[in-house]
């Protein structure tokens, strides 16, 4: 099925607006060099909001999925999924990094930032091995940027150098496997690679070399264990929005190449792959859950955290069916919010109190008791409690494994969410209980702040509560990655 | 008029309750209101008792006056009460003594208000047991009378009164968990607790399996599990240590409801369940009944000689003349239907009303000297006929009454019962009247002991004669023991058609 | 559609507690009078829908169903059974009690009373459920309320352990149980949550036999089934007096009536098979729960592990899967709910009032709070098992049951109700009789409030123990559905 042109460009119109939103902010920055410079976040959320609403209007998918561009991209209910996730992402991070003097007076920032955007949005609907990897790239190398941005600060600068380094690394194994697939099958194409390899009669020992090269860099990206070293580290590092932007958008992205591509380029070993993916999902759930038991430094403990989530999720898409990748993004749905309402409100901490510690949140409900109700749902989203979005993400995600067969993989993950609660509990533990001299200080929100904690609020608890909807479109984009 | 009249049982078990609960509202300050109130409304059950008896149709088969509603359906468990005569004598027995030791109660000061209400509630828990058709509810009753003598023993008995309260409460209790599990065990297997019913289903159980095992085996330990729950309440030796404590350290007026009536429990536990429910078992183990009974006769003596506390003695005097209500089970259980039989068991039976008089009788007489003294040694009286004249001849009175002096109550059932155990058991009832012997040993020493002899000179002075109050409640004792010993027959005529029938 | 009862019911303290939110936290007054006005509304609710329940008809009524997730099938399905009414009652009661007893809290009321009620919601939704899914929802939603009111306003110094140890082993059993409930969904190949659909999905005898387990024990942990029930004493202790009624007297019934509601009656063959290893831990439960209870020295651990060994005849009525074994374990879980909240009560009072928890250390306070001196006393005549409260017409039952399905456990857990006699007998003279300590003259009765709360539990557990039949009947005509499901009995 070919599509005419108007069609294409429609529904590009959202990738395009990030350009132009891009070409804005930067402008805007050159021109104001005083103190307006602070409304770039402001425009920037407006900007990303706008797009959510230009893509529902033009690019919204066709029942069924799309090959436009000449094969490039691909129009289907994943990508657009995927793209509103990161263009709701970039808009709360920009409201995040709102009062943060180092990023928000630079144009750049915004401009860095909405770039990668624009890659993730790629590589959501990419359909080609190349245009995929290119969109890899357009999201990592303002990443790798955006982790160093506060080139004043050793520990930003170390995160940015310590992510660029580990992310080239597994870049080039990434693009080592994609050269061999394209090496079997002839064409770059992701959809006809799996017919192609059959047609060649690839031995399946060189098709797994290929497959596990390619998932050193989809793991680095969604930092699955053991690719995770990085990630606790630059979480720390970096400022606190990029860091939740990179936990959370980032890692959505790099779950959409993944499930795109293992589930039609690798179609031929899809027991393997199943395998693979259930024990990397396994040793991500169990270390990350591990290893934040010990930590006291708020932002490693996410860190961790976001790595036995990457965990949970890859339970889902180690179902291997539709409903299991359905499941993952609705995890990734939830989780979005969840996260990044987490890191906000570890970046409004930080701000106030200066420091990440978790000795910092002692006193936080006496003295901000709204900012604490905020911590709580956010944890125990985190944590899978109900009425949260993540209570659903992880019901769905494990009911794919029982589905599939795989009681025992929701066994070993409702194991690791027992213990992952109880260092959500401690986090609640330092907010509610333990006492500090400074809890009769208010904590003073910028109104930017309160807007994107409220949004990201309400929509974990609206994703917790009224599934239906967005499970539909879960469901839907599940579907479109599973079939071609 | 007609609904008491058509309720008449429920009436009578009942009143002591709604009289407790408004008791719970006069304020706790009302001394004599709240005395007064309870021994007025204590007459009303008595009243009542009595329109039961002018009523009761004694050549009548059967239950009467019975009541039935669904009590627990899904276990079909009923409220269902009835007498006979058998329960009809005792629950007159009950109501009888319960104004009596209410009036005997008005020396209590402390906590007047918790003290009548437990009381009452008491009352209620004993006739129901009398009055109960139906094993659960039965075993409801049975149990329900323990709270409140637990809390009389525990909160107004004397020194050594927590240890007391608790040895009898667990005694009772763990003695009931055997009868709590037969109970248990009947109702699975024949699906009802009503007790006529159940008479007629249970000892037709006879073969094949229950619960995995012969069906002899389970009734055996059914059999025994009811009997320890009753010997534990009569006292049968070797059950019998809770008793001297209880009775001991209890306030006055629960001794005389303990020994008056509470034991009579345990008997007609036998008269009612064991013996209709277990013929065959009750004919296999009626020899070692007659055994403990002896026992009972015996030791019970023996103890009694061997005491000095004068409370303790009667104490032990009750297990020597329980023994003898036993003994007429026994016969009963071993021969039943003959006329060996009945006339034991009218003497058991009436053994249980003569005993409730008599040892009521004393333990308010050594409450009364022990209000006044302080102490219940008996080697720290002596000499108290010449001081206390009055009080001196009525305990001699009652003494003999209990030590079955020909003319007085005890004798006519002590006789009844030998006379049924003779041609059963000759050599138990041999050595029972051998230990008759050792019952006039204790009690003229006893009255040897408080009575004669020099006056210990700490009392002179300090002694006053019986009250009139304390000659109320003591005389109507002493008429009925006399009637009973002299003309026995009115109330042997109700009891001897009861066990003629009923067994 | 009729009005919807149950609803209203299960949201009303939901919406209550986001009020209480929304207040200033100084208004004291106007966040406690929201609470009880909830809390009374639940009650007369309940009371309401107990009294209109028509139990000649039985089954489940006062049905809603609106879809919540169609293409999962999933839908916000409620409805009441003979079962569930009593417990939906007991839950407002002891909610309406927690409010009172704890009225005069100081430490941030506000956020104690909108918890309290969100757990109010939590367990009322679960009795409810007619929607597996719906269950897991309501279910967990107390985990938040649960922990926090424990490490907020629980005993100091040990409640970051009991709150973080009641917290992990409740979430432990229900999310294991959830993996269940999820094979369970996919295994019936109805893909659907309503539980009435499932319950005539006839899965295979391996399915069953391998499955129960999981969903049984997953959610009688909360149940405190040996040998999980460490978390309940140290839970129960640690937690504020609210929180420990509600615990020891709802929450524990949310597991066993889930253990019931998801494993015996979705998958009876299951039941069967495991119902002797079942009973074997129920009787552990009973006898040495017992057992430690009498070797405790803090007041509030022999209550604590009493609740233990009382769960245990509950799950003991449940596997003996007969008729009087479930009438008992109904019957049970409604008497033990409102006696532990009675004895929680009344040990929160004590130590409201005197500080001390330890039995040794206490004396005399009968006369000086003579109203919970009475409800201790009738609670722990209940506990007892004695006759003429609600303890003996739950229990007797049950071991009908257990004589029928296994004679030796009747016998062996008589044990400990004598334990029982007498462990409650002697925190009982040691405590509230015998000698006063010399700060005794000072301790101040207790409250209005308090007494109309001890009065109103104390009330039930004689009225039951004497008119059984207003609780059986409705309990009857729910154990007898469940029969049908294990295919007569």
């Amino acid at each position: 099925m070919t599509a005419d042109f108007a069609t294409m460009l429609s529904a590009v119109f959202p990738e395009i607006g990030l350009v132009v939103l891009m070409v804005v902010v930067l402008g805007l920055d050159l021109l104001w060099r005083d103190e307006r410079v602070r409304r770039l976040g402001w425009i920037t959320a407006a900007g990303c909001l706008f797009l959510v609403v230009l893509s529902l209007v033009f690019a919204l998918p066709p029942a069924e999925p799309l090959l436009i561009w000449g094969g490039m991209l691909r129009l289907d209910a994943a990508g657009f999924v995927f793209r509103i996730v990161f263009l709701l992402g970039a808009a709360l991070t920009a409201l995040f990094s709102l009062g943060q003097d180092d990023l928000q007076k630079h144009g750049e920032y915004y401009g860095l930032m909405l770039v990668s955007t624009l890659g993730m949005s790629l590589m959501a609907s990419a359909a080609d091995l190349i245009m995929l990897y290119l969109a890899i790239e357009l999201t990592s190398i303002p990443l790798y940027v955006l982790a160093g941005f506060r080139f004043r600060d050793d520990k930003s600068v170390e995160a940015g150098i310590k992510y660029l380094l580990f992310g080239a690394m597994t870049s080039a194994v990434m693009l080592y496997g994609l050269s061999l697939l394209y090496g079997f099958s002839g064409t770059t194409q992701i959809a006809e690679l799996a017919e192609q390899i059959d047609r060649h009669s690839v031995p399946v020992s060189l098709l797994v070399i290929s497959l596990v090269l390619v998932l050193v860099g989809f793991g680095f990206k969604v930092s699955a264990v053991p690719f995770h070293f990085w990630a606790p580290d630059v979480y720390e590092g970096a400022p606190t929005p990029v860091a939740g932007y990179l936990s959370t958008a980032s890692k959505a992205a790099g779950f959409a190449v993944l499930m795109r591509v293992i589930l039609t380029g690798f179609w031929a070993v899809t027991p393997i792959w199943m395998d693979l993916i259930a024990g990397l999902a396994i040793v991500s759930m169990t270390v990350g859950n591990l290893l934040a038991l010990t930590q006291t430094n708020i932002k490693r403990l996410l860190a961790y955290s976001s790595i036995a989530q990457a965990g949970y999720i890859l339970v889902g898409v180690a179902a291997g069916t539709s409903f299991g990748m359905s499941g993952a993004v609705y995890y990734l749905m939830a989780y979005l919010l969840t996260n990044l309402v987490a890191f906000g409100v570890v970046s409004v901490v930080g701000q106030r109190v200066g420091s990440d510690d978790l000795s910092a949140y002692a006193g936080l409900s006496r003295r901000a008791p709204a900012v604490a109700l905020i911590l709580l749902i956010s944890m125990l989203s985190l944590g899978g409690i109900p009425p949260f979005a993540g209570f659903v993400g992880k019901v769905l995600v494990f009911a794919a494994a029982v589905e599939a067969g795989r009681w025992w993989l929701a066994l070993i993950g409702v194991i690791n969410s027992i213990v992952a609660l109880y260092y959500y509990l401690i986090v609640l533990k330092s907010a509610y209980l333990l006492r500090s001299e400074d809890e009769q200080k208010p904590l003073q929100l910028m109104a930017g702040w309160r807007v994107a904690l409220l949004v990201c609020v309400t929509g974990v608890l609206v994703l917790g509560v009224v599934i239906a909807p967005w499970f539909e479109w879960a469901g839907k984009a599940g579907w479109a990655l599973s079939i071609y | 008029m007609n609904l008491i009249s058509e309720h008449l049982l429920s009436f009578i078990l009942f009143v002591p309750v709604l009289t407790a609960l408004m008791l719970l509202f006069v304020p706790s300050g009302r001394l004599s209101l709240l005395r007064w109130g309870t021994l007025i409304a204590s007459l009303i059950p008595f009243g009542l008792a009595v329109a039961l008896w002018v009523r009761f149709d004694p050549q009548q088969g059967g239950f009467q006056f019975e009541e039935y509603l669904r009590w627990y359906p899904p276990l079909n468990s009923a409220y269902h009460l009835g007498v006979d005569g058998i329960s009809l004598t005792l629950v007159l027995l009950t109501t009888f003594l319960t104004p009596l030791a209410i009036l005997a109660s008005f020396s209590i000061t402390d906590r007047v208000k918790a003290y009548m209400v437990l009381f009452l509630l008491l009352e209620t828990g004993m006739l129901g047991v009398f009055l109960a058709l139906d094993l659960l509810l039965f075993f409801v009753f049975w149990e329900v009378g323990l709270v409140p003598m637990y809390f009389l023993i525990n909160q107004w008995g004397g020194t050594n009164r927590n240890y007391a309260s608790l040895k009898f409460i667990l005694y009772t209790m763990g003695g009931s968990l055997g009868l709590l599990l037969a109970s248990q065990l009947i109702g699975v297997v024949a699906g009802t607790y009503d007790i006529p019913e159940l008479i007629s289903i249970w000892p037709s159980f006879s073969s094949g399996e229950l619960i995995g095992l012969p069906v002899a085996t389970v009734k055996a330990i059914a059999f025994w599990a009811f009997v320890i729950a009753f010997a534990v309440k009569v006292p049968v030796w070797p059950f019998h240590t809770w008793l001297p404590d209880a009775h001991t350290e209890a306030p006055t007026a629960g001794s005389m409801i303990l020994a008056g009536v509470l034991l009579k429990l345990g008997a007609y536990g036998f008269l009612r369940l064991v013996l209709p429910l277990y013929p065959a078992e009750a004919r296999l183990y009626g020899g070692w009944l007659a055994a403990f009974a002896t026992l009972a006769i015996i030791l019970g003596a023996l103890g009694a000689f061997g005491q000095t506390d004068f409370k303790r003695l009667v104490a032990y005097s009750s297990i020597n003349h329980m023994g003898f209500v036993v003994l007429g089970v026994a016969v009963a259980a071993w021969a039943t239907g003959t006329i060996d039989s009945i006339i034991a068991v009218n003497g058991a039976v009436l053994q249980m009303v003569t005993h409730g008089l008599s040892s009521a009788g004393m333990f308010f007489l050594v409450g009364v000297i022990y209000e006044r003294t302080h102490s219940r040694n008996l080697n720290d009286f002596g000499g108290l006929y010449a001081v206390l004249p009055v009080y001196g001849s009525i305990l001699v009175f009652t003494a003999m009454a209990s030590l079955g002096l020909p003319g007085l109550g005890g004798f006519i059932s002590e006789v009844l019962v030998v006379r049924g155990a003779w041609p059963v058991f000759p050599l138990a009832t041999a050595l029972s009247t051998i230990g008759l012997f050792f019952t006039g040993a204790y009690v003229l020493k006893s009255l040897r002991l408080a009575l004669h002899g020099p006056l210990n000179e700490r009392w002179l002075g300090k002694l006053s004669e019986i009250n009139p109050r304390e000659l109320v409640v003591i005389t109507p004792l002493m008429v009925l023991l006399l009637v009973i010993g002299i003309w026995p027959a009115w109330l042997l005529g109700l009891i001897n058609r009861a066990v003629s029938m009923w067994f | 559609m009729q009005f919807p009862w149950l609803s209203l019911l299960i949201f009303t303290p939901l919406i209550a507690g986001l009020v209480i939110l929304a207040l200033p936290a100084g208004r004291r007054d106007w966040i406690r009078g929201v609470a009880v006005i909830a809390a009374s509304l639940d009650l007369l609710m309940s009371l309401l829908v107990y009294f209109r329940y028509d139990a000649t008809v039985g089954d489940y009524q006062f049905i809603e169903r609106v879809p919540w997730v169609p293409q999962l099938g999933i839908s916000y399905y409620v409805g009441v059974d003979g079962f569930s009414l009593p417990l939906v009652l007991l839950g407002s009661v002891v909610v309406f009690c927690g409010v009172l007893i704890s009225w005069r809290i100081e430490d941030r009321p506000r956020e104690f009373f909108a918890f309290l009620m969100f757990l109010g919601t939590s367990v009322l939704g679960v009795f409810c459920s007619l929607d597996l899914f719906q269950l897991f929802f309501f279910f967990e939603l107390a985990v938040f309320p649960k922990y926090l009111m424990i490490i907020l306003w629980g005993y100091p110094k040990t409640r970051e352990y009991g709150g973080m140890k009641l917290t992990l082993y409740l979430f432990a059993g229900s999310v294991i149980a959830l993996v269940g409930a999820l094979a369970i969904y996919f295994g019936s190949g109805l893909r659907t949550f309503d539980m009435l659909a499932l319950e005539k999905a006839g899965f295979p005898l391996w399915f069953q036999q391998f499955w129960f387990p999981f969903v049984f024990l997953g959610f009688a942990v909360l149940g405190g089934i040996f040998p999980f029930y460490s978390w309940a004493p140290d839970g129960h202790v640690a937690a504020p007096t609210a929180v420990s009624m509600l615990l020891a007297g709802v929450e524990m019934k949310v597991g066993a009536f889930s253990a019931l509601r998801a494993g015996i009656m979705l998958l009876p063959e299951g039941a069967r098979y495991w119902a002797v290893w079942i009973l074997v831990l129920a009787t552990v439960n009973v006898v040495y729960g017992a057992f430690l209870a009498m070797t405790q020295t803090d007041f509030k651990y022999v209550i604590g592990f009493s609740s233990v060994s009382h769960m245990g005849l509950v799950l003991i009525g449940f596997a003996t899967l007969s008729s009087q074994g479930l009438l008992g374990a109904g019957m049970q879980m409604f008497s033990h709910g409102i006696m532990t909240a009675m004895f929680f009560a009344v040990v929160g009072m004590v130590y409201d009032r005197t500080h001390i928890r330890e039995i040794s250390r206490l004396g005399g306070l009968f006369n000086k709070m003579p109203w919970a001196g009475i409800g201790f006393v009738i609670a722990g005549l209940v506990s007892m098992g004695m006759p003429g409260f609600s303890g003996f017409v739950a229990e007797f039952p049950v071991f009908m049951g257990a004589w029928r399905a296994l004679p030796l456990v009747a016998v062996i857990a008589v044990i400990g109700i004598l334990v029982t006699a007498g462990y409650i007998l002697l925190v009982l003279r040691r405590v509230f009789f015998g000698k006063l300590p010399d700060f005794g003259e000072h301790v101040p009765d207790v409250s209005m409030l308090d007494k109309i709360a001890i009065g109103l539990l104390g009330f039930l557990m004689v009225v039951l123990g004497w008119f059984p039949s207003l609780l059986s009947t409705v309990v009857q005509s729910g154990v007898d559905r469940i029969l049908v499901l294990l295919g007569g009995g």
